[in-house]
């Protein structure tokens, strides 16, 4: 049994991937439920936004001013890509949809190992984020810290523009029935194309704040991507708080197994993905009639 | 070129392509290394290409099984547990067979995005397990060196074109047995759930049974795949697991033509030639991988069959336009030879049924969606060996009431019996497999298919049974299906059409091919859900014709029952009629009696006359 500071030390690192997860998660599941597109380019987005605060923030030479230069980036990414590619593909069977996405994940993957190499880059923490806090006994790395808090005001933006306002109230009905949105003499494609943007731009500020954290390289995505699947897995397709729930489940499984037996966290995350899926498909937050 | 010349042209190409790649290849930048792996990544193609190229199922967990085969054969011959290198390929195979068994029971049952997410999910867990909690077995980040080569008698089989004869030898003989596969009864049914995979069901096939075995299939042409990877390049790699191994398969499939058998492998030479010589050239060294990523789009996008798939659809595209020609634009009614005396298909009287019991029965049948009622309380009898219409106005609940008869949809009280048996509760499939046949209000078409494809689909359904792995028959090889088959299309007037795909069909045609459908499979008890929907009025007559004549043959032993707007082929044709009004039932009788029923008249006959000049 492993010592209590550690299974609590254990239990900030799962929140500190939880929330990261859930702001990944959130972005891929607000262009499935509204656009029924799974987005298998995911995982490329974060990977890009890593190196967009890689650039940006040498450029510009402030953390923050490198956040909001990338977070411009990639919502211009994400128009691009829904206009140019996307788009075509509402109409066609999923399996299309999966391949063009994936397609997708390739070739922004390929293009900044082409520009940059596959060797991995660094990432300085910003000035404000270094050094260590100390919790009772409990010695944390500040950033890490200041990331759930970072992340966690997000996700609260997230929820407000999504639930609080008249642009979320047509993304949550179009998640419920796209076509009627249409009819009432709604923008659907509009709309559509905002949100992917907009989760775009969430996978994209997830890598730019995690960026400082690991090392940045072309594959650093894919690991992400997979876990944001068994995120919303989890979650329930298509649900915003099932990918905040799940996200966190998902954090603690990885960072409370390994203080168990390391070589077990990742088995134990598709494990239970795995469970998930033959004992509640729907996930926590989905309805049945989704699946 | 004869028929038996042609059919077998496929694998006269490949053997011819087998023998002489080792000869020219190495003049055009490929080595026996490449030519080997090609070879295998085509032998997992293999399996794949009849998941996802026949079947519609795309995984991204190929990877699972691939691994699962390489690291058990590799584990086993690099502990000596297994002098026998052959023996070990087989277990390797066997356990990634079985690893397919349970991730496919899984995972079958769930479509599209769903089905995607689950294979991608045990492709990591496979990768995960490998990699730490199995490392003392698997090597773990190492993999496994020293993998021996087999030999055959005293002769070892050494690396270079002694390995290259075995990996195509193998290869041949699984690209065979694959297309074999894809002729059969089995592979058959498989091409047809892709295209619809509801009418597949409710014909009678058992679907997650046949999605279940191609995926063991596919996960046993992964396992030897992966075995062989071990032995020839005498080294198993923790990559075989990786989500790159499955995506690779993905993009190599796509590119080489997916559906073609052949794709994945001419994929996988296209992949890994770029890789070897385009990473020497200075400059362009690093893009390969994007050049392949953006073709890869390109493909997707245009809706284009790959490289395997244009050759093919050259060829076929040519024989199909053949086929088509001399034949006329419509045919419409007088193709139909009402009052021929061929004999239709029906099953033989069903064992279970009793005698003198209705052939169908509904009791107190409701169905509720929510607060609507669509069907509330109805109970009616069918006799065996009548024409018996159900009638009523939009939204009175006859197509829900249709469905319930079946069990496409379970009531949500009372019960159906079929000849006196139970079926509620038993789901679409097995109330084919006991003899109801039903053609639906929209068309449920295999489009991509021929006529006599979509026709035989049916008709293997009840002379097989729910399922069967006959995966080495040819599809066309059942006399009784054949004999079948041919009935019907003569009966519904499509023998010209026999060999068009469905989709080239006018509206007319494809209503009676709809029909034709239901038929073919043998019902005992016909459902027919507004047979005359949307036909002009010469169709309309030849079409009630046809359904007399499907009422008459077979000693008039089989029961028909009808929904129908068309209120003159209605009293035409039926000997009783059901009145639905509001989803309950108003009236059931004779035509005199429904045509003098004073409610009738008032809720709907005398409404309709009103309005519409029919």
């Amino acid at each position: 049994m492993p010592s209590a500071p550690l299974l609590i030390s254990q239990a900030f690192n799962g929140l500190a991937l939880g929330t990261l997860l859930a702001l990944v998660s959130s972005g891929l599941t607000i262009i499935l439920g509204t656009l029924g597109v799974l987005n298998f380019a995911h995982g490329a987005l974060f990977m890009l936004g890593a190196y967009a605060i890689f650039v940006a923030a040498t450029k510009t030479g402030s953390f923050i001013g490198g956040v909001l230069v990338g977070t411009v980036f990639m919502l211009l990414i994400g128009v691009a890509l829904e206009r140019g590619l996307v788009r075509w593909f509402y109409g066609r069977p999923p399996e299309d949809q999966i391949l063009v996405t994936f397609g997708a994940g390739i070739v922004l993957v390929e293009a900044v190992r082409a520009v940059f190499g596959g060797d991995s880059q660094h990432v300085s923490t910003p000035a404000w984020g270094g050094g260590v806090a100390q919790i009772g006994f409990l010695i944390y790395p500040l950033y890490r810290l200041e990331l759930i808090g970072i992340i966690a005001a997000l996700l609260l933006l997230f929820y407000i523009v999504l639930y609080r306002t008249s642009i979320g109230l047509v993304v949550r009905a179009g998640i419920e029935d796209a076509r009627m949105v249409g009819i009432l003499g709604i923008n659907v494609r509009r709309t559509f194309l905002l949100v992917f943007a907009i989760g775009a731009a969430a996978a994209g500020v997830s890598g730019m704040l995690y960026a400082p954290i690991v090392s940045v390289d072309p594959d650093m995505g894919a690991e992400f991507l997979v876990q944001s699947f068994v995120v919303i897995v989890i979650g329930g397709l298509g649900s915003y708080p099932g990918a905040i729930v799940g996200g966190i489940i998902a954090g603690e499984i990885v960072s409370i197994t390994s203080a168990f037996n390391s070589a077990y966290s990742d088995v134990m995350l598709y494990a239970v993905m795995a469970l998930l899926l033959v004992l509640r498909p729907q996930g926590l937050f989905g309805s049945e009639g989704r699946v | 070129m004869s028929r038996i010349g042609s059919a077998l042209l496929p694998e006269v190409a490949l053997a011819v392509t087998l023998l002489i790649a080792p000869f020219l290849l190495p003049h055009i930048g490929g080595s026996f290394d490449l030519l080997q792996r090609v070879l295998d990544w085509g032998l997992l193609g293999l399996g794949f290409d009849l998941l996802f190229g026949a079947t519609g199922l795309l995984s991204f967990g190929q990877a699972a099984f691939y691994g699962t085969g390489g690291f058990v054969a590799g584990y086993l011959l690099v502990n000596n547990f297994l002098a026998s290198v052959w023996l070990a390929l087989l277990i390797g195979t066997l356990v990634a067979g079985l690893f397919g068994l349970v991730v496919g029971w899984l995972a079958v049952r769930r479509i599209g995005i769903y089905f995607a997410m689950i294979t991608l999910a045990f492709g990591q867990m496979s990768y995960f397990l490998e990699n730490s909690p199995l490392s003392a077995y698997t090597g773990g980040e190492n993999g496994l060196p020293g993998v021996p080569v087999p030999a055959i008698g005293a002769v070892r089989i050494t690396p270079g074109l002694p390995m290259y004869w075995l990996l195509a030898a193998i290869f041949f003989v699984g690209f065979v047995i694959a297309r074999r596969i894809l002729h059969s009864p089995f592979g058959m049914v498989l091409r047809a759930i892709k295209e619809n995979t509801y009418r597949v069901a409710v014909v009678g096939h058992s679907v997650p049974a046949y999605k279940l075995a191609v995926f063991v299939i596919a996960a046993l042409y992964a396992g030897l795949a992966g075995g062989l990877l071990g032995v020839f390049q005498s080294y198993m790699p923790p990559d075989a697991f990786s989500l790159d191994t499955s995506g690779q398969l993905v993009v190599q499939t796509v590119i080489g033509g997916v559906g073609t058998l052949i794709g994945p492998t001419v994929g996988a030479a296209i992949w890994l030639w770029l890789r070897d010589n385009l990473q020497l050239v200075p400059g362009i060294g690093a893009l390969w991988k994007l050049i392949l990523g953006l073709i890869f789009v390109a493909l997707v996008v245009a809706l284009k069959r790959g490289i395997a798939g244009e050759i093919r659809y050259l060829f076929s595209s040519r024989r199909q336009r053949a086929a088509a020609v001399g034949v006329p634009e419509e045919f419409g009614a007088a193709a139909l030879s009402p009052g021929s005396l061929v004999q239709l298909p029906m099953m033989a009287p069903l064992a279970f049924a009793r005698p003198g019991a209705p052939a169908l029965r509904a009791i107190e049948v409701a169905k509720h969606y929510g607060g609507l009622r669509a069907v509330d309380g109805v109970s009616f009898d069918v006799r065996t060996g009548s024409i018996h219409a159900v009638i009523g106005p939009n939204g009175a609940g006859k197509t829900t009431l249709f469905r319930t008869l079946k069990d496409e949809v379970s009531p949500t009280s009372g019960e159906v019996l079929l000849f006196g048996r139970r079926i509620t509760g038993l789901g679409p499939t097995r109330t084919a497999q006991l003899g109801i046949g039903k053609s639906n209000q929209l068309n449920q078409l295999f489009l991509q298919l021929t006529v006599r494809e979509n026709l035989r689909i049916a008709a293997l359904a009840r002379r097989r049974g729910r399922f069967r792995a006959d995966l080495l028959r040819a599809s066309g090889s059942l006399p009784a299906v054949e004999r079948q088959v041919e009935a019907v299309i003569g009966t519904i007037g499509l023998a010209p059409r026999a060999d068009v795909p469905a989709h080239v069909l006018p509206y007319g045609e494809k209503r009676r091919l709809e029909i034709g459908i239901a038929l073919a499979t043998g019902p005992n008890v016909l459902l027919l859900d507004e047979p005359l929907a949307g036909m002009s009025p010469a169709e309309r007559i030849a079409t009630r014709a046809l359904i007399r004549q499907i009422a008459e043959g077979n000693d008039q032993s089989r029961t028909l029952l009808i929904v129908e707007h068309d209120m003159d082929a209605v009293f035409e044709l039926a000997e009783r009629i059901t009145v639905l009004y509001e989803g309950r039932l108003l009236a059931d009788g004779t035509p005199d009696e429904i045509q003098r029923d004073k409610a009738v008249q008032d809720a709907y006959l005398g409404g309709l006359h009103e309005h519409e000049p029919a």
